[in-house]
């Protein structure tokens, strides 16, 4: 028998039941929660009068609609108060292992406070009414999205109905370039594999140079593998993620913490397993990546050029590079570096994390944003990334490059609350869609690495951060 | 949840590759607490020329008159046809519900993203993949015939097009049965309660440090 992957046995050991076709009832160690895909789920579970199954397992925080700044000021726009305050009453009602509503010092995105909370364990499931629950996957967790009715589902049952995936293999083998990071590494899959090349997997991310990562960087990856299309991204826990996981509040400990570790080392893909594809990319190949469309795997190297859609055969391709082109303003065939740019962001539940913060701080430190940009913010993606980052002078180095230095939350990465770009504005950003609109209706996004936006902020358009 | 049966259905080709779930229902329709009234801002930032806000009356917005759903053809239609990946991006369920609270019933596509596709079952939604080959015989047929629709079997797991062309989908036996019967998936699950306890007291035991 092949020996099995980190995916067979996370699935496996979460199994309460399988039915003939494969579907499988799968028990669900940690649900985490935000405001804007929860409120239907506690509706529905009290429009049938039932109760949450484990409300122990919930790590919960506003992030999305929440402000970040004027903090005085409250939430100023009514409908998405409302959302704030359904998710506060709703967690008074129901309860959570941990809850920091609006305005806690330890408030933030949902995917940077459960780790640093020590709330996402290796060996876990782990779901969210969030797409990038992928992010923590990074721990050795399977960790993925879920939507709204599965939401539900969870709260009344402490399980999900699941059919397994494929198991995916990535590996990056070697040493990265100097200016290449966890961003890039990623970026770089997903303009090779595609945003529909996960689709249907578990992704692994494995090789030495993901082993080289940090776990903030190992995050930023695993948080991407969703942009792949893949639904859980994992990467096997090492002593990396004990050394993160160590005294944090909920993590084991005692001998307990002795037993979790012996087990946590067990997670890992045995020799023999079999994956169902295995994608090679040699660290080495990975330079600083930028996306130039409206999809994730619209993405070059720096150096490169915008396509021109003349060169591309096949008719939905080209269509689709057409519409890009028309809707981000550019033309065919201009270098990437020539591209200017209106507003900086540096945050999200990518790139948000202390290491981020350290990145671009210096890249810009004893320098000014270019003229041409009207707006540079950094969002630190908690509170205790804002107090370590202030701890480190990080702050006072922004705000004297001309950056805000604003309070956490999802700010500008989906512009539900005031942080967005106005129709035309053209971002350099460290967050993960560049969809129409995605960062306020008709706004045009690139996704880049925190330093590469930094550099991009300082020069007033895209830069190659080798040569910054 | 709505059963699903059979339909008889007017088709709306959707001609994109990648769509996702911003441009499904972009995101300041998110800030509802509600599941239902998300069908006039379907597909919001295509369809109407001004910027959408939640709670507006969309019946005299300026329309996109190139858009499909705005073309006289194509109203009242139930099939969406689109190209691969539909669906892709953020989890958000509101994009099933602002597709069905529109009045389809049925999307054809030769790929769609996972969180998506499970998240249309919930919501009487039917997610059909069917090859490049046949997805794009769809939208000629679709473009070529004013009034276009496809016969959906969920029984038979079948599309029948006019002409008499017929291609076979597939689908778990699970869902399948949710689907037809119109069934609530936890009642479903909470008849296992049991199982699930004695799971969760091993699970404990083993790994006490989960429950902490
Ligand atoms: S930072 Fe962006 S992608 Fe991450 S949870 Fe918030 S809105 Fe979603």
């Amino acid at each position: 028998m092949a020996g099995k992957t980190l995916y067979d046995k996370l699935w496996d050991s979460h199994v309460v039941r399988q039915e003939e076709d494969g579907t499988c009832l799968l028990y669900i160690d940690r649900h985490l929660m935000h405001e804007v895909t929860s409120p239907q789920a506690f509706e529905g579970l009290r429009l049938a009068g039932r109760k949450a199954w484990r409300s122990s397992s919930i790590v919960a925080v506003p992030d999305h609609n929440t402000p970040t700044n004027h903090w005085d000021r409250d939430i100023e726009d009514p409908i998405s108060k409302a959302q704030v305050d359904t998710l506060d009453a709703n967690i008074k009602e129901f309860g959570a292992l941990v809850y920091f509503p609006f305005k806690h010092a330890n408030q933030g995105i949902i995917h940077v406070i459960a780790p640093e909370n020590g709330a996402t364990l290796p060996g876990m499931t782990v779901v969210c009414g969030d797409s990038h629950t992928a992010t923590h996957g990074a721990f050795g967790a399977l960790a993925h999205g879920i939507g709204t009715s599965e939401v539900e589902h969870v709260l009344a049952t402490q399980t999900l109905v699941q059919k397994k995936s494929r198991a995916m293999l990535i590996k990056v083998e070697g040493q990265l370039g100097a200016g290449v990071t966890a961003k890039d590494v990623a970026l770089a899959i997903i303009g090779k594999i595609g945003t529909a090349g996960g689709t249907g997997y578990c992704i692994e991310f494995a090789g030495s140079a993901i082993r080289g990562l940090s776990m903030e960087g190992r995050m930023t990856v695993c948080n991407l593998a969703i942009e792949a299309g893949a639904r859980a991204g994992i990467i096997a826990a090492d002593d990396t993620t004990v050394a993160y996981l160590q005294g944090r509040t909920h993590a084991p400990k005692g001998a307990d913490w002795d037993k979790a570790v012996a087990y946590w080392k067990t997670l890992h893909s045995d020799a023999d397993a079999k994956f169902d594809a295995v994608v090679e990319i040699p660290a080495a190949s990975i330079e600083p990546q930028i996306t130039w469309g409206t999809s994730p795997e619209q993405v070059l190297a720096v150096g490169g050029t915008v396509p021109n859609p003349a060169k591309e055969a096949d008719p939905v391709k080209r269509a689709s590079i057409e519409r890009a082109l028309q809707y981000m303003g550019l033309q065919a065939d201009m270098k990437l570096t020539d591209i200017t740019i209106d507003k900086v962001f540096i945050g999200s539940c990518t790139n948000s994390r202390i290491e981020d913060m350290r990145a671009a701080a210096a890249v810009v430190k004893g320098k000014k944003v270019a003229a041409n940009v009207k707006l540079a913010l950094a969002v630190p993606g908690s509170g205790i990334v804002k107090r370590q980052a202030e701890a480190e002078g990080l702050d006072k180095i922004f705000i004297a490059a001309g950056f805000e230095w604003r309070e956490p939350g999802c700010s500008m990465c989906l512009a539900m609350n005031a942080d967005r770009l106005s129709a035309g504005e053209r971002c350099a950003s460290t967050s993960n869609r560049n969809f129409e609109g995605r960062q306020g209706p008709g706004g045009r996004t690139h996704l880049v690495s925190p330093a590469m936006a930094a550099a991009a902020a300082i020069a007033g358009h895209f830069v190659d951060i080798r040569q910054a | 949840m709505k059963a699903f049966t059979r339909l008889n259905g007017l088709v709306c080709p959707l001609d994109r590759t990648n769509v996702d779930t911003d441009a499904i229902i972009p995101k300041q329709f998110l800030k509802s607490i509600k599941r239902s009234g998300f069908g006039p801002f379907l597909f919001d930032e295509w369809r109407y020329t001004n910027y959408g806000e939640p709670g507006m009356d969309c019946t005299n917005r300026p329309k996109n008159p190139d858009f499909v759903l705005n073309q006289p053809r194509y109203q009242g239609a139930q099939v969406l046809i689109a190209r691969d990946n539909f669906g892709c991006g953020s989890s958000r369920e509101h994009a099933p519900w602002a597709i069905e609270d529109y009045g389809f019933r049925v999307i054809i596509a030769p790929s769609f993203a996972d969180i998506f596709f499970s998240n249309t079952y919930k919501n009487g939604l039917l997610p059909i993949v069917a090859s490049a080959e046949i997805v794009d015989r769809l939208f000629k047929e679709c473009a070529a015939s004013e009034g276009y629709k496809l016969d959906v079997d969920l029984e038979a797991q079948t599309v029948t097009t006019p002409s008499g062309f017929s291609f076979k989908f597939d689908i778990t036996p699970h869902r399948k049965h949710c689907m037809l019967n119109g069934l609530d998936e936890i009642g479903l699950t909470l008849v296992h309660a049991e199982e699930i306890k004695a799971f969760e007291a091993k699970h404990k035991a083993a790994q006490p440090w989960l429950f902490a």
